[in-house]
């Protein structure tokens, strides 16, 4: 930080400047850094991303912008936030309670993560936007609806007039998040502090609400701070890149610079973590050379033909049809990767695999047992070959039991062992498989971090040895860094042990990584299936072809380019 | 918090195994001084129980020492600090045994509903269907049923409505418990609902594991953090409703126990020719055993969920954040989970402080 950064920091120009932030927070086991000595400037329409794994501190910094700390955190340092005409300066770090208010939405708003959760579900969002323009000024109610219908044909709603008055439940996910964009922007606010705007959302709708925020620069004259773990939107969206780690600015460039020529240790490592398509075909090659050699006249583990899932519907309604006749197969250790968007019926074939869900039509074999209209006393025996990683670590272990208590479940559930003490040898063994020390077998779940609690996890699934794992976005929950780590060990895991896998995952690239094959799922429906050269190499289906041009990738350039494709492929299908 | 324990899990001293050791230390301000006082005034009360024999100058039904009788409505002096009753009876020492009473009350009626509520709470939301939704309707059945009305009832069908020690504690436990078990049941069937879709039941499913192994090992040990609170609640109630059959006239004789609400109903008459002190003692301890039990399970409430624990505020003392030992990337996930925690109930913290 050298003085020539500082200096323009304090300059008048800035919409806002953070100068040496400190924010601490008192928790049981003492007081918590959380913010160490950050300084950050935006200029008016500039989009500077701040990056970080969790706990970072980027959520943190960008929140204070607001004054939205909580109350048992002390901050320290100054926030000098200038509003869009320059009329008025604030300390955010010491302004009252009363000038914070006034001067959230109209110098300065927030876009949050989940947009189904920032909506009140008991209220039209023509009535939510109005609150917020009623809370700064007199408006009539009429005025008011219609600056939000207004506000609503500029994010790009279509028929603002009607859909004014819809509840929140009407809107499909994307389409909520434009509604939160519309009520941050109604008052036009200088700056908008948009806190992972696009994490909750499907690929494809991400790439829409990218443009958005791209389009709310350029159109509105906007300055956008934006928070995010994910590369590739940075890559997209940002001018300017500032890297967090545990409290601490320790890089920060403009976006070209920053992607080419990182300087900082820790940015080049974030950006070796980011998987990229066409990483894993090679790889798979060779495995499948490898297992073609080893065994020629493999059995599949699974296989499915026109299955059918449907979730029955409430009394007078029918049952939603989640999985429409979809026909695949799993080999003996072979590692098929499915991907899909949020319901698209990719969960659900996992989680009928595992026996969770009940097939209604169709047929899904499972080690050699048909599952359709199965028992759970018949399925029983099978449960030893199947293992099951699940999504959020955190939740995925019993919280009163210790580590080595939750792995040596499945042995004594089978009687491989009399207890969880008996088991400890073969526990200890498999933690040394995943590469975690024996000592954290005594630790409870909460003591470990997500990335070790997910790596416990694989470990339990492994315990007996099975035949088939079905992994249900294993990695989704975690950082970059720790996910190629996860990922690595999976990799690892299924040569050493050569189970067959079903690996779900709404990451192309991450599939890419692992799958022998990738079969792609659309509304429950089988789209396309094929190696992973086949699929992402030459795309066949249109819906292929949109996910995989609206990935983001990790390089602002090659972005811009892919951006620019996307945008010729909707103009061909709208 | 997460971040030191994962380093080194330090040795938990005797003293802080102590049962609401933890709790006070932890605890400050307001929060701190409910929970104190709620065991400082519970306390007394299980010790009086306890020592009764020792602490209280006379027996309960004793009407004469040396011979002589003590009198009737003596007003307070040195032989008989509070007084006597209308029927002759040492009040200090009615008060004083009526805790024994108090507590076998509280114990027999706990004793009776927590183990049936759990189990049917446990089944119920469980296996669901059918046997849920009977249970249910039943437990709502119970629900419209005024307690005092039972508990006179069963005095009546247990022993004629004159009762002795054990008589009238079961007429008012059974009572209470047929009130209570819906109570257990309600609050157990909830959890073990959310509990049941958890991601880590589903993990013991996929594993193979039997229901009653994921019910007992899984599902029971995690659906039973409010149960502190309910039970603090209902000994309160059992406590009000042994009062309350007293004073109604289905309480227990006097030569057979001690009993607060049956001497407030022998000091009704008392009241408008100016004797207070056969009123007021009996009334305080109720108020007082009510108080300290209730007082005793909010706080433990309120600290045992982090959103509603107040904390001293931070000083910064330059400290840097304390590192992850293990893994420096992922470690710092549960430091945020913290953050974010704290964040969405900064309403919460400031309605307690």
């Amino acid at each position: 930080m050298s003085a020539e950064i500082t200096d323009a920091m304090t300059s008048e120009s800035d919409i806002v400047s953070i100068v040496d932030l400190r924010v601490t927070f008192a928790t049981d086991g003492g007081a918590v850094r959380a913010v160490d000595g950050v300084s950050i400037a935006v200029r008016p329409r500039e989009i500077v991303a701040i990056v970080g794994e969790s706990g970072s501190g980027k959520s943190v910094t960008a929140k204070s912008i607001l004054g939205l700390v909580p109350s048992t955190a002390t901050s320290s340092g100054s926030i000098l936030l200038r509003s869009r005409d320059r009329s008025r300066t604030t300390d955010i770090v010491d302004a009252s309670q009363n000038a914070l208010r006034s001067l959230r939405g109209e110098d300065v708003a927030m876009v949050f993560q989940e947009p189904s959760t920032a909506l009140n579900p008991v209220y039209t969002v023509g009535w939510q936007i109005a609150e917020g323009i009623r809370a700064h000024g007199s408006v009539s109610r009429k005025d008011a609806k219609k600056q939000a219908i207004d506000i609503l044909r500029r994010v790009g709603i279509p028929d603002p007039e009607t859909r004014v008055n819809y509840y929140p439940h009407q809107f499909s996910g994307g389409q909520k998040q434009r509604v939160v964009i519309a009520m941050a922007l109604v008052l036009n606010p200088g700056l908008i502090v948009a806190d992972e705007p696009t994490t909750a959302l499907d690929v494809t709708v991400q790439a829409e609400i990218l443009d958005l925020l791209r389009r709310l620069r350029d159109e509105f004259d906007t300055a956008i701070v934006l928070i995010t773990h994910n590369m590739g939107v940075v890559a997209d969206l940002a001018d300017r890149v500032v890297v967090m780690y545990q409290g601490k600015v320790v890089e920060e460039a403009d976006a070209r610079t920053l992607f080419s020529s990182p300087q900082a240790d820790y940015t080049k490592q974030l950006l070796a973590a980011v998987p990229h398509i066409g990483q894993g075909e090679a790889r798979a090659a060779v495995r499948t050379q490898e297992r073609l050699e080893r065994d020629s006249s493999t059995t599949p583990v699974v296989v499915a033909r026109d299955l059918v899932i449907e979730y029955p519907g409430r009394l007078g309604r029918g049952g939603f049809r989640a999985v429409n006749g979809v026909s695949f197969e799993i080999k003996e250790g072979e590692v098929l990767g499915l991907v899909g968007e949020s319901g698209s019926g990719k969960t659900t074939i996992g989680r009928a695999i595992a026996g969770l869900s009940k097939v209604t039509g169709g047929s899904l074999s499972v080690l050699g047992r048909e599952m359709l209209g199965i028992r759970e006393r018949a399925f029983r025996s099978a449960r030893v070959d199947i293992g099951f990683v699940f999504q959020d670590p955190a939740s995925s272990f019993n919280p009163l039991l210790t580590i080595a208590d939750c792995v040596a479940e499945p042995l004594v559930v089978h009687g491989r062992a009399a207890d969880s003490r008996d088991a400890r040898a073969q526990v200890d063994e498999l933690l040394e498989a995943v590469q975690l020390p024996k000592a954290f077998g005594d630790r409870y779940p909460h003591e470990l971090s997500g990335g070790q609690r997910q790596r416990a996890s694989l470990a339990r699934s492994i315990a007996l040895r099975p035949k088939l794992l079905i992994a249900d976005e294993p990695t989704s929950a975690l950082d970059v860094s720790v996910q190629a780590r996860v990922l690595e060990l999976f990799t690892e895991l299924q040569r050493e042990f050569g189970f067959a896998s079903l690996f779900i995952s709404h990451d192309l690239a991450v599939v890419d990584l692992l799958a022998d094959r990738i079969a792609v799922l659309y509304k429950g429906e089988l789209v396309e299936e094929g190696t992973g050269a086949e699929v992402l190499g030459a795309p066949q289906h249109p819906y292929t072809q949109r996910l995989l041009a609206s990935l983001p990738v990790p390089d602002p350039i090659d972005q811009q380019a892919r951006r620019e494709a996307l945008h010729r492929l909707q103009a061909v299908d709208g | 918090m997460t971040a030191t324990t994962a380093q080194t899990r330090p040795k938990r001293s005797l003293v802080s195994r102590i049962p609401l050791f933890e709790q006070v230390r932890s605890s400050i301000g307001l929060q701190r001084g409910m929970l104190i006082a709620g065991v400082v005034i519970t306390g007394v009360f299980v010790l009086t129980a306890v020592f009764a024999p020792l602490l209280a100058p006379y027996g309960f039904a004793q009407l004469r020492s040396d011979g002589t009788p003590f009198g009737a409505q003596e007003a307070p002096n040195a032989e008989h600090l509070l007084g006597t009753t209308v029927g002759g009876y040492d009040v200090l020492s009615r008060v004083i045994w009526g805790a024994q009473t108090a507590i076998l009350t509280i114990v027999v009626s706990v004793i009776l509903s927590i183990f049936a509520g759990i189990f049917l709470g446990l089944v119920s939301g469980y296996i669901g269907g059918w046997l849920d939704r009977v249970l249910v309707v039943v437990c709502d059945a119970i629900y419209a049923f005024p307690s005092l009305l039972l508990a006179i009832v069963m005095s009546i069908v247990i022993s004629g409505g004159r009762s002795d020690l054990f008589g009238g504690i079961l007429a008012a436990s059974i009572s209470i418990t047929v009130v209570f078990i819906p109570q257990y049941f309600r609050v157990i069937r909830a959890e073990t609902v959310r509990i049941k879709s958890e991601a880590y039941v589903e993990s013991a499913k996929v594993i193979g594991t039997r229901a009653p192994r994921i019910v007992f090992r899984h599902v029971l040990r995690n659906a039973t953090r409010s149960l502190p609170l309910l039970l603090t609640l209902n000994s309160s109630e059992a406590l009000l409703t042994l009062a309350g059959l007293g004073f109604l006239g289905f309480g227990i004789e006097p030569t057979a126990a001690a009993e607060w609400g049956y001497d407030l109903n022998k000091s009704l008459s008392d009241v408008t020719s100016g004797i207070w002190w056969t009123s007021l003692f009996p009334g305080l301890a109720i108020v007082l055993a009510v108080l300290g039990i209730t007082l005793l399970g909010e706080s433990l409430n309120d600290l045992a969920d982090p959103r509603l624990r107040g904390r001293r505020a931070a000083l910064d003392t330059g400290a840097p954040t304390p590192d992850n030992g293990a893994e420096p990337h992922g470690a710092g996930a549960t430091g945020e989970s913290i953050v974010a925690d704290d964040a969405s109930t900064a309403d919460d913290e400031e309605r307690v402080s």
